[in-house]
């Protein structure tokens, strides 16, 4: 099972913070986004959104990048500390 | 010059006197030092808007990145920029009410010029880019806060210094 976390407002869109997907071969995020828009548009458009950015296994990286089974991936909106 | 770093981030909640008092004692040839502590609001206003009153602030971040990814920052930016001695960063995550320290950063250098701008840096960071994620109840609700066009600003201040 492939590991997605939402944190924010994108926890707000998933009802959750994390789910798991089953992917049998590689996928990049935008493929792993197509398919969660198949049941849940409106959370796979804010995934989409200005800004968010993409970790996988804790590194940065593009949405062309592949995820693989038992890989976590996290979906990270605009920030703000302090 | 190697900074002494420590990056502390965490849910109890801390006493930042108490906290800048231990840093201090456990410096050495230091000859600056500066601390920066960011309270809870208990009114917030944004642009011409009537005062509104906070009732708690939560915060949350990603453990297996936010430490990493600021210790990351600091190594590329801070301790490369300036000679400091130590650097110490306490964020809290979780539940918080008004007037309670959300975060703290103190920096000791040889001089002043150094503690300043860096200790100004980390905070600018720690606003806008850090791996942090904040949202303010009110009594009508709760709302996710994002960065103002001010603190971008801020932030990138930095940017435009860096080969200066």
């Amino acid at each position: 099972m492939t590991q997605l976390l939402f944190f924010g407002r994108l926890r707000d869109f998933a009802q959750s913070g994390e789910r798991e997907m089953a992917i049998s071969s590689p996928l990049s995020i935008t493929s792993i986004i197509a398919i969660i828009e198949q049941s849940d548009p409106l959370l796979a458009s804010a995934l989409t959104g200005d800004s968010v950015r993409y970790a996988l296994n804790g590194e940065f990286v593009a949405e062309t990048h592949e995820v693989n089974d038992k890989d976590e991936l996290a979906f990270l909106p605009p920030v703000s500390g302090g | 010059m190697t900074c002494q770093t420590t990056i502390e981030i965490g849910e109890p909640a801390f006493d930042p006197e108490a906290r800048l008092s231990t840093f201090r004692k456990s410096l050495g040839n230091a000859g600056a030092l500066v601390s920066f502590t960011g309270l809870v609001r208990q009114f917030t206003k944004s642009d011409g808007e009537k005062p509104q009153t906070v009732t708690s602030l939560t915060i949350e971040h990603y453990p297996a990145m936010t430490a990493r990814d600021i210790q990351a920052f600091v190594d590329r930016e801070v301790t490369a920029k300036w000679p400091l001695d130590a650097l110490l960063i306490i964020h809290r995550v979780g539940m918080m009410e008004p007037k309670d320290p959300i975060v703290m950063v103190a920096a000791a250098s040889a001089h002043r010029r150094a503690a300043f701008e860096s200790a100004d840096c980390v905070m600018d960071y720690l606003k806008s880019r850090a791996l942090f994620w904040k949202s303010e109840t009110r009594p009508e609700g709760t709302q996710w806060i994002v960065p103002t066009s001010r603190d971008y600003q801020d932030a990138s201040r930095w940017d435009e210094n860096r080969e200066s």
